[in-house]
């Protein structure tokens, strides 16, 4: 039985499931950051521990393009980051049909290597054979737009130029579930545009996409649904004009 | 909370666990299927301090030929002792030479994985092909140092000789070895950030106690056997004594040699990837 009785019929079974999910960061503290540390915040000899996420679940169905929102800090990119399974949650887990994808805006690949090198080695770690990812290369540089400075090394990069090429990399191949980190916001108009089709094209291929964003506008445009995460917690999730709506009421205050 | 079992829904909808270790056999499928990856990696990085630095590719050699120069110089000429081995100068070159291949995986396998937070942040790839591209990235560095360090021997009069086709199995053994040893090293890194400090402390014992600039066989001439017995168990020391024997003339390696090397590579091997992978899940997090 993958169908619940109570989910709408246009929606197909779960496809990513989200279990209470907690993570908790160890750092250590200098001074200052103790000085402003708000409720999230734990002190432990000089150790902090960071709970950035406190017991979030829900679960996903398969053709629902999700976005996530809430204030600088609250859990988003942590939230995003464990359900592609690159942090591990201290307690509680994700599950999911297939192993989701990231594509957040702040990591270069290897910021000494040219723009080439970076293209083929992230479709090399993603999983391409050499071949495969010998003959994505071409179309990978062009919809990134950047061949021009694709032997650039990529610390030259403005980080607008980075995420492009980061973005392209990742819808290269073809991904049942998406997960998309603020990517959105930093390339310019044309860029925006073509990457919000393809994410629109990805979905459509029976595919699954998680959007984080601070744009309102991007998310009510995408999304068929939000969650709001505020302090690490779960506050809102639903039809996205409702959410959005409270969101911002929340945030004028 | 909602009262909705997300568990029982996971699971009768046959959902997986993201970011689970996948079980070993399964990992090192995985970790097969993309060595592409780890190659491709250590080859750019190798490009990448190569068109940076103005001799580039030079530097591979021009540092171990000045660290044997500097204790060549000390050990050979200023401080000169009975302990000095015949042949000296190949006698010290090969010894600089191979630890310099164990000393800089040790070093590079250990930053493996701090080193490519970003990386690792960003994109899913089983993380033992960071350490593994670093010792790829050794192993390539090794062909252009060992050819000067055959140039160096035969111009200072030594035979070439069958014996030396057995120099790659040696190496190919001490792969192995440092293998385990960068996979070790880089996930203790992980764990305790320090253990970067004491990488060069260790290595400096290390170096002293393995007989590069002297021969410990001589050193310990007049000593109990059992002591002799006690350093030859020192992998490193037989590696080099192993390379030095086919190569140097005047130089023997014992049979135990061969044993210790044979042991301690496969058992450092199988140590090292059991150890990195049991930590697979922890990577991303710190």
């Amino acid at each position: 039985m993958t169908e619940t009785p109570t989910a709408p019929p246009k929606l197909g079974a779960p496809i990513v499931v989200a279990n209470d999910v907690h993570v908790e960061y160890r750092t250590h503290a200098s001074g200052k950051a103790l000085a402003n540390g708000g409720s999230l915040f734990k002190r432990q000899k000089g150790i902090r521990v960071v709970h950035a996420l406190k017991g979030v679940s829900f679960e996903v169905r398969e053709g629902e393009s999700i976005g996530v929102i809430g204030h600088n800090g609250s859990g988003k990119s942590t939230l995003m980051r464990t359900i592609a399974g690159l942090t591990t949650a201290t307690q509680g887990a994700v599950y999911a049909a297939s192993r989701p994808a990231l594509l957040g805006v702040n990591a270069a690949l290897i910021p000494d290597l040219s723009g080439e090198k970076n293209v083929l080695l992230g479709a090399l770690a993603m999983g391409h054979s050499k071949a495969d990812a010998e003959a994505q290369y071409e179309d990978i540089v062009e919809f990134s737009g950047l061949s021009e400075f694709i032997d650039l090394p990529m610390k030259t990069y403005s980080s607008g130029m980075q995420a492009r090429l980061r973005f392209s990399i990742a819808v290269s191949r073809d991904h049942q579930i998406l997960l998309v980190d603020e990517a959105l916001a930093v390339g310019d108009k044309a860029f925006r545009d073509k990457s919000e089709q393809r994410i629109r094209d990805l979905r459509e291929q029976a595919g699954t996409v998680f959007l984080v964003s601070h744009s309102m506008r991007s998310i009510l445009d995408t999304c068929t649904r939000v969650l709001w995460i505020d302090h690490g917690n779960l506050k809102m999730d639903g039809d996205p004009k409702t959410v959005v709506k409270a969101y911002q009421a929340s945030a004028k205050k | 909370m909602t009262d909705t079992d997300y568990e029982k829904l996971a699971t009768d909808a046959g959902l997986e666990r993201v970011g689970a270790r996948a079980p070993l056999g399964e990992y090192l499928k995985e970790l097969w299927a993309r060595r592409h990856f780890a190659y491709t990696l250590a080859r750019y990085r190798i490009q990448a301090t190569m068109s940076e630095n103005r001799l580039g590719l030079g530097w591979i050699v021009i540092r171990p030929i000045f660290t044997a120069i500097i204790f060549g110089t000390i050990f050979g000429v200023i401080m000169s002792s009975d302990s000095r081995p015949d042949n000296f100068v190949p006698f010290l070159v090969v010894g600089v030479f191979i630890f310099e291949f164990f000393s800089k995986s040790f070093s590079a396998g250990a930053k493996s994985i701090t080193s490519n937070a970003s990386l690792v942040r960003s994109l899913n790839f089983p993380r033992m092909l960071l350490p593994i591209a670093a010792v790829i990235q050794q192993v390539f560095e090794l062909v252009p140092i060992i050819a000067v360090m055959t140039l160096i021997i035969v111009g200072f009069g030594e035979p070439i000789t069958w014996a030396w086709l057995l120099v790659p199995v040696i190496l190919a053994l001490m792969t192995m070895f440092n293998l385990g040893i960068a996979l070790i090293s880089a996930r203790l890194t992980v764990h305790l950030r320090d253990v970067t400090q004491i990488i060069p402390l260790l290595t400096r014992i290390l170096f002293y106690s393995s007989g590069i600039f002297y021969s410990l066989e001589q050193v310990l001439e007049d000593k109990p056997a059992w002591v002799l017995k006690v350093v030859e168990l020192n992998p490193i020391h037989d590696f080099i004594t192993l390379v030095r024997a086919q190569m140097v003339t005047g130089n023997e390696a014992s049979p135990t040699m061969w044993w210790v090397v044979i042991g301690s590579s496969i058992t450092m091997l199988v140590v090292g990837v059991i150890f990195f992978w049991r930590a697979e899940e922890r990577y991303g997090r710190d």
